[in-house]
């Protein structure tokens, strides 16, 4: 018997080596180095749109009125050393914080309660996805005229166009837990609020967050619409901005604006990758 | 570790006349038909049978998670089940799966730690606790599932095919692992297999299901001695002999 058992544990012990992958210590050396190789492919990117851009500038279409890239880079620089962009810039974000935590709240409200209750999910279920096509420039008149040309007006239909993305990334998520881990947590005992917190919880998470990176890309879609549209008095914002500067037909600073809100939603949605791809290499699904 | 304390318990698994009918009526397909059988703590059942035989519904009634059609069911003590699949928690790490059987029941979380290092090592996975699943070979995996099930402080252990998808040399050295563990924990294993040398490996006793309906066809007892190989000659001869009475079950069918 004691042969035998030594004899196992040797061999236990030379197939778990053999399982594990050889010297991972990682592939390319430094941090600096990591980064270039991530930032290269980008920077080449943005070097051959300014390219384009330029030679359309050369080209001498609509001459008079197409910004061409040095003056609008310089607009931008320009406008990034007043206080007014700036300003504008904290207004907008500001907006879609709160906006897009109020969609977080009422989204996953909405998702959890619809998930657990099964008349409740043929009820509205199907709701829930009509919402999510409804363009949501198409909810501003409607929010003007029941809340005025006022912020709520705005985060109003910044709601109706993140929440159901979040409710429905939670609704998947909830829907796909594998069965069979549904059976494991029930033997290890897990019921109720413990069944939800240890298991269904994070066993959604990764669709949760695609219903984030979703309901964001609407939030901020909903936000440029109701800034162009619902101007305030005293609160300059990207879209008032860029309402300005139509009105004074200044193209190369609208495009300059454009440029910014282009940036700040790429950093965004990036942010929502980059958690979504550490949550799927951890979980080893990629 | 404390043995003493399950082994006066009467029979650790009791199952009278038990059926499972899936759907209603005339359209219902019976999955078990008055299958009884009585397992004793500490002992070691394999149930074996082909397709369409109820032995993973079989397994399913004794857990809980479904309830017999008619019959009547008797679990002395807690139960775990292990399936072909793992089924570990890919957001945890294999001594977070442990911890948390633990903390479902109830364990104090300054005990939980020790407890699941304990247990990791117990199948000589000590070194492998803040790995997750998915860095896990299959056989790792099924090693942290069984320390999971250890975890739950189980009397009987239900393994549905825990070793079907893993290759022949990791089978072979589970085995051993299993017969060590069971024999130390005197735990009472319900085993489902369609393996037949697997079951005469391991099992103390070897029970044969008809299969659609599933009823119990015949038991043999496996008087092999311990430590056991799968490819000795006691066990291929115990092996042939119930293939051959499987073999005439299943061509039954085909007539």
């Amino acid at each position: 018997m004691a042969a035998s058992s030594t004899h196992s544990t040797s061999a236990i012990a030379g197939l778990d080596a053999l399982e594990q992958p050889p010297g991972t210590t990682g592939r390319g050396g430094s941090a600096g180095r990591l980064i270039w190789d991530a930032a290269w492919p980008k920077l080449l990117a943005v070097a051959i749109v300014v390219a384009v851009w330029e030679l359309i500038a050369l080209s001498g279409w609509k001459k008079l009125i197409f910004p061409a890239p040095g003056p609008t880079l310089t607009s931008l620089w320009d406008q990034l050393g007043t206080g007014l962009l700036w300003h504008a810039i904290g207004t907008t974000l500001y907006r879609a914080l709160i906006g897009f935590a109020l969609a977080l709240v009422i989204g996953s409200a909405i998702g959890a309660l619809v998930s657990r209750i099964r008349p409740l999910r043929a009820a509205v279920g199907s709701l829930i996805t009509g919402l999510q096509t409804m363009p949501s420039i198409a909810w501003f008149p409607f929010a003007i005229i029941l809340f005025g040309l006022t912020t709520q007006a705005i985060l109003f239909v910044i709601i109706l166009g993140a929440a159901p993305s979040v409710a429905n990334g939670l609704i998947a998520g909830v829907d796909y837990t594998p069965p069979l881990l549904l059976k494991a947590g029930h033997m290890m005992g897990l019921r109720r609020l413990s069944l939800y917190r240890h298991l269904i919880v994070p066993a959604s998470l990764p669709a949760f967050v695609a219903g984030l990176k979703q309901g964001w890309a609407f939030a901020w879609r909903s936000l440029m619409a109701g800034e162009l549209l619902v101007v305030i008095a005293n609160q300059p914002s990207l879209g008032v901005l860029l309402q300005a500067d139509q009105d004074q037909a200044d193209m190369v600073s609208a495009t300059a604006i454009i440029i910014v809100i282009l940036i700040i939603g790429i950093i965004v949605d990036s942010a929502f990758s980059a958690a979504d791809r550490s949550l799927r290499r951890r979980w080893g699904l990629s | 570790m404390g043995t003493a304390s399950m082994t006066e318990a009467p029979a650790a698994v009791t199952l009278s006349g038990v059926s499972k009918v899936y759907g209603k009526g005339g359209a219902g397909v019976r999955a078990l038909d008055e299958v009884s059988l009585t397992v004793a703590p500490g002992e070691f059942t394999c149930l074996i049978g082909a397709s369409g035989c109820g032995k993973s519904t079989l397994l399913s009634l004794v857990a809980g998670l479904e309830q017999p059609t008619a019959g009547t069911l008797a679990v002395g003590g807690r139960v775990a089940l292990m399936f072909q699949d793992a089924a570990l928690f890919p957001w945890l790490s294999a001594a977070g799966n442990v911890e948390l059987a633990l903390r479902a029941q109830g364990i104090p979380r300054a005990e939980r730690k020790q407890r699941a290092r304990a247990l990791l090592e117990a199948v000589r996975l000590g070194g492998f606790g803040a790995k997750r699943p998915h860095e896990l070979s299959g056989g790792m995996r099924q090693r942290v599932a069984l320390a999971r099930a250890l975890a739950q402080e189980a009397d009987v252990l239900l393994m549905d095919e825990p070793f079907g998808a893993l290759d022949a040399m990791t089978r072979d050295v589970l085995h051993d692992e299993l017969d060590r563990i069971t024999a130390e924990r005197a735990l009472t294993v319900l085993f489902v297999t369609h393996n037949v040398r697997e079951a005469v490996r391991l099992g103390d006793r070897v029970v044969v299901l008809s299969s659609r309906p599933g009823r119990v066809l015949e038991e043999f007892p496996v008087t092999v001695r311990r430590p056991r190989r799968i490819d000795s000659a006691p066990v291929a001869e115990l092996a042939a002999t119930i293939t051959d009475r499987l073999r005439a079950e299943v061509a039954r069918h085909g007539s």
